[in-house]
């Protein structure tokens, strides 16, 4: 594989704009993947910043028993605005925004995604959509208190401002929609001469996998969501049991989509887990096949358990048995991943960097989400704990242990290929462990809260979970803390790293084939794929390039 | 290894795919045809529940607006498709006429639909009006449904007047030529899907009685 960049070192993107302009706004209307990808990156960190300031804030409040820093209307909204925030704002644009957009087009060999100016205004759609969700709080009114997953009654009778985030919540998954679609029409369109599906890395299967679940579940969130909206302001009836309407619908609609957002989430982030063993074990995965076809069965079966959010809403059942048994079968392609994982280090040279370390942190973690979701799928169990803080450490352990990890993984694993420095591995091993520990006692005794009977969103709980809660705020403290000194390291890293090359982990995608920042145009030359994607007797030739 | 590409890094200068502005463009209408999947959804639900009171409400509305607006669409729909056959064939001046009689139709149809909504509104039904509160639950979903699947589609009539008005400026000014008409092909695309969901709006809620 050729590509030419090896020996002639060329402007980095940073240096080179796509337009007529210079300095700022040559970031702002600029049309290249990889800028438009750290600017997602910027605005995405920013917004999970301000999520996690809001969480350490509720776990203020729940530090000792009754009211300690904010009242019930407060808590109300806090918790709303975290959801919000973490989920719309950060986990479901987070992957494929910041690293799709850099890598998948560099992955396939291409020079840019299929539509460049659509990709920059989804950016700003989705910037208008934060905004939106934000202004909320300023606005008289109030800030929303209905939870994250606006379920009607309350969110057609909350006196707050209801409408204005629901508006953003559309605005977003519009912006989402379009990535979505570039991603597609630009696997399809871009990939490089020999590049053939099965050539492809499985991190652009993830992403690819993903775009899909982006385009087919959105558009039923976005009509709902509508449906909310005219509800509050015309009172059509659909959702109102007094005008003949049924509530139990809009958690069906609801679900629909947001069921299938749970594998937005996570599918991108199984895609990176599938890039980095491979480098650190320094072998070639084992199952590409099944690990990229299962994540194509995960985006299929994860559209036929939506119910399982509903199982005390009031279902027959039959319904609530087939919607437990779909659950159990979903788990299925998720094992056949881990399995491949783990196979693929069993007798590798494993290199433990701290990319790695952030992948071993996430299977044990999302091991933990994924088994306990099994107990919320099983009918008789989630009876128990349904609305429990046992399902909020279920779904921390699988969007933040899982996902989140994740996204700290990636940054670590690309960092020097996205911004050609090196930052120190010894502070990153200490994040890793910061944040398993402060993540471990902040959400493992919700596990057993949950078990004992403390519900979900309430800002007051009886003595006897005192010490549970306490033991919790701290690891919040701790966790976040870690993730500050993470975000200042690698600020540290940025301006004062030692500068990387082109290949700092010994990757063979086609990524780490070009210097490091990219140039421009990513390959002068469109490279011609002749190896599979993880065929590390490459490396050799690379050094010989 | 190493080769000169020639194609690939030429097919990359010239910013312009139309199998892959086209695939877009598909995608997208996929992604409108399940918006409003989700509405059907609803209506399906909800007529299955309140099969009587659907059908006394269906008698309510105009059968001959309908049928006329029916008409109007999809004769837009035929003029549109000539006026990219049009552009094909170099004649600029007829596809720009057949552009004109498509946005017509489309003014029309919205015309109509005034009327249509405003004779509904003076009779008192319109949602959360007094009249429409005392009909009986059935009919006010119905009605309720009436307003928003039809408005849903009204405002996509309008987003389509936008978007051919523009098109058809471009082909005036010679933006979009006989050799370079992907875009009036992709909004010709949205307008049938105007037209295609009219298509399933007009029997539901006009014709099945
Ligand atoms: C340091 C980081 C974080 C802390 C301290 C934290 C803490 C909390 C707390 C205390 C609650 C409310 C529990 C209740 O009373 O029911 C909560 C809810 C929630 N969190 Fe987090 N969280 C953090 C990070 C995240 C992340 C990264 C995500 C998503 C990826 C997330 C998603 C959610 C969601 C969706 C809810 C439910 C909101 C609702 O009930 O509507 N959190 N979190
Ligand atoms: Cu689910």
């Amino acid at each position: 594989m050729s590509d030419g960049n090896s020996t002639v070192i060329e402007n980095s993107f940073y240096k080179q704009s796509t337009n007529k302009h210079t300095g700022i706004l040559s970031w702002l209307l600029t049309v290249d993947h990889k800028r438009i990808g750290i600017m997602y990156g910027v605005t995405i960190l920013f917004f999970f910043l301000v999520g996690v300031i809001i969480g350490v804030l509720m776990r203020l409040e729940l530090i000792a028993p009754g009211k300690t820093i904010v009242d019930a209307q407060t808590y109300n909204s806090l918790f709303t605005l975290h959801g919000v925030i973490m989920i719309f704002l950060f986990i479901i644009p987070g992957l494929p925004a910041i690293f799709g957009n850099f890598f998948l087009p560099i992955q396939i060999g291409a020079r840019d995604v299929a539509f460049p100016r659509l990709n920059l205004l989804s950016y700003y759609i989705y910037v208008l959509g934060a905004i939106l969700a934000l202004l909320s709080v300023i606005l008289p009114g109030g800030a929303i208190d209905t939870g994250w997953t606006f379920y009607i009654p309350y969110s057609v009778r909350s006196n707050t401002n209801v409408s204005l985030p629901l508006l953003a919540a559309f605005i977003l998954g519009f912006s989402s929609i379009l990535t979505g679609l570039n991603f597609i029409t630009t696997v399809h369109r871009l990939r490089a001469p020999g590049m053939t599906f099965f050539k492809m890395p499985l991190f652009v299967w993830a992403t690819y996998a993903t775009a899909w679940i982006q385009i087919i579940a959105t558009p039923v969130v976005g009509i709902t969501i509508v449906l909310v909206v005219l509800e509050r302001l015309f009172g059509v009836g659909i959702f109102d049991p007094a005008l003949g309407g049924d509530p139990i619908l809009f958690q069906h609609l609801f679900w629909i989509y947001s069921h299938p957002a749970v594998y937005i989430m996570i599918l991108p982030a199984m895609g990176v887990v599938s890039e980095i063993i491979p480098t650190f074990a320094r072998r070639t995965i084992f199952g590409y096949k099944a690990i990229a076809m299962s994540s194509l069965a995960i985006a299929f079966v994860g559209y036929l358990v939506w119910a399982h959010h509903m199982f005390t809403s009031g279902m027959s059942d039959t319904a609530r048995w087939i919607f437990s048994l779909l659950t159990f079968i979903v788990a299925l392609p998720s094992g056949v991943k881990i399995f491949n994982w783990v196979a693929t280090m069993y007798k590798g040279s494993i290199d433990p960097k701290p990319p790695f370390q952030w992948v071993m942190s996430f299977i044990f973690l999302f091991s933990i989400g994924g088994l306990t979701g099994l107990v919320l799928g099983s009918l008789a169990t989630d009876i128990h704990v349904h609305d429990t803080y046992f399902v909020v450490a279920h779904f921390h352990f699988v969007m933040f242990g899982g996902t989140g990890t994740i996204f700290f993984a990636a940054i670590h694993y690309w960092f020097p290929k996205m911004f050609g420095r090196m930052y120190n591995d010894k502070l990153a091993t200490l994040g890793v462990i910061g944040f398993f520990i402060g993540f471990l006692m902040l959400y493992f005794p919700k596990f057993i809260m949950g078990y004992m009977g403390m519900p979900r969103r309430y800002y007051d709980y009886l003595p006897q979970f005192a010490n549970l809660q306490l033991i919790s705020t701290i690891g919040s403290w701790v966790l976040a803390l870690t993730i500050f000194f993470i975000v200042g390291y690698l600020i540290h890293a940025l301006v004062k790293g030692k500068r990387a090359t082109s290949n700092p982990w010994g990757g063979v995608t086609l990524e780490w084939h070009i210097q490091s920042p990219p140039p421009m145009e990513n390959f002068k030359e469109i490279p011609i794929i002749t190896h599979e994607p993880y065929d590390f007797s490459q490396l050799k030739e690379m050094k010989d390039e | 290894m190493s080769s000169h590409n020639e194609s690939a890094v030429a097919q990359n200068h010239v910013h312009r795919d139309e199998v892959g502005a086209k695939m877009g463009m598909w995608l997208f209408l996929f992604t409108e045809l399940l918006l409003f999947g989700g509405l059907f959804l609803v209506y399906a639900v909800y007529r299955y529940q309140y099969p009587d009171q659907f059908h006394l409400a269906g008698m309510e509305l105009n059968t001959g607006i309908g049928t006329l607006n029916t008409i109007i669409l999809l004769t837009s729909s035929l003029t549109v498709a000539l006026s990219i056959a049009a552009i094909q064939k170099r004649n600029k001046f007829l596809s720009v006429l057949m552009l004109t009689l498509t946005l017509t139709f489309a003014l029309m149809f919205m015309v109509n639909k005034y009327f249509e909504w405003s004779a509904k509104f003076s009779h008192g039904i319109y949602p959360g009006s007094e009249e429409l509160l005392s009909l009986p639950n059935g009919q006010i979903l119905f009605f309720g449904l009436y307003y928003v699947m039809t408005g849903l589609h009204g405002l996509h009539v309008v987003i389509g007047i936008i978007i051919l008005s523009i098109i058809l400026v471009m082909i005036i000014k010679d933006k979009i030529t006989y050799d370079n008409y992907t875009k009036l092909e992709n909004s010709g695309l949205y307008w049938h899907l105007v037209d295609l969901i009219w298509i399933f709006l007009f029997p539901l809620f006009y014709l099945i009685q």
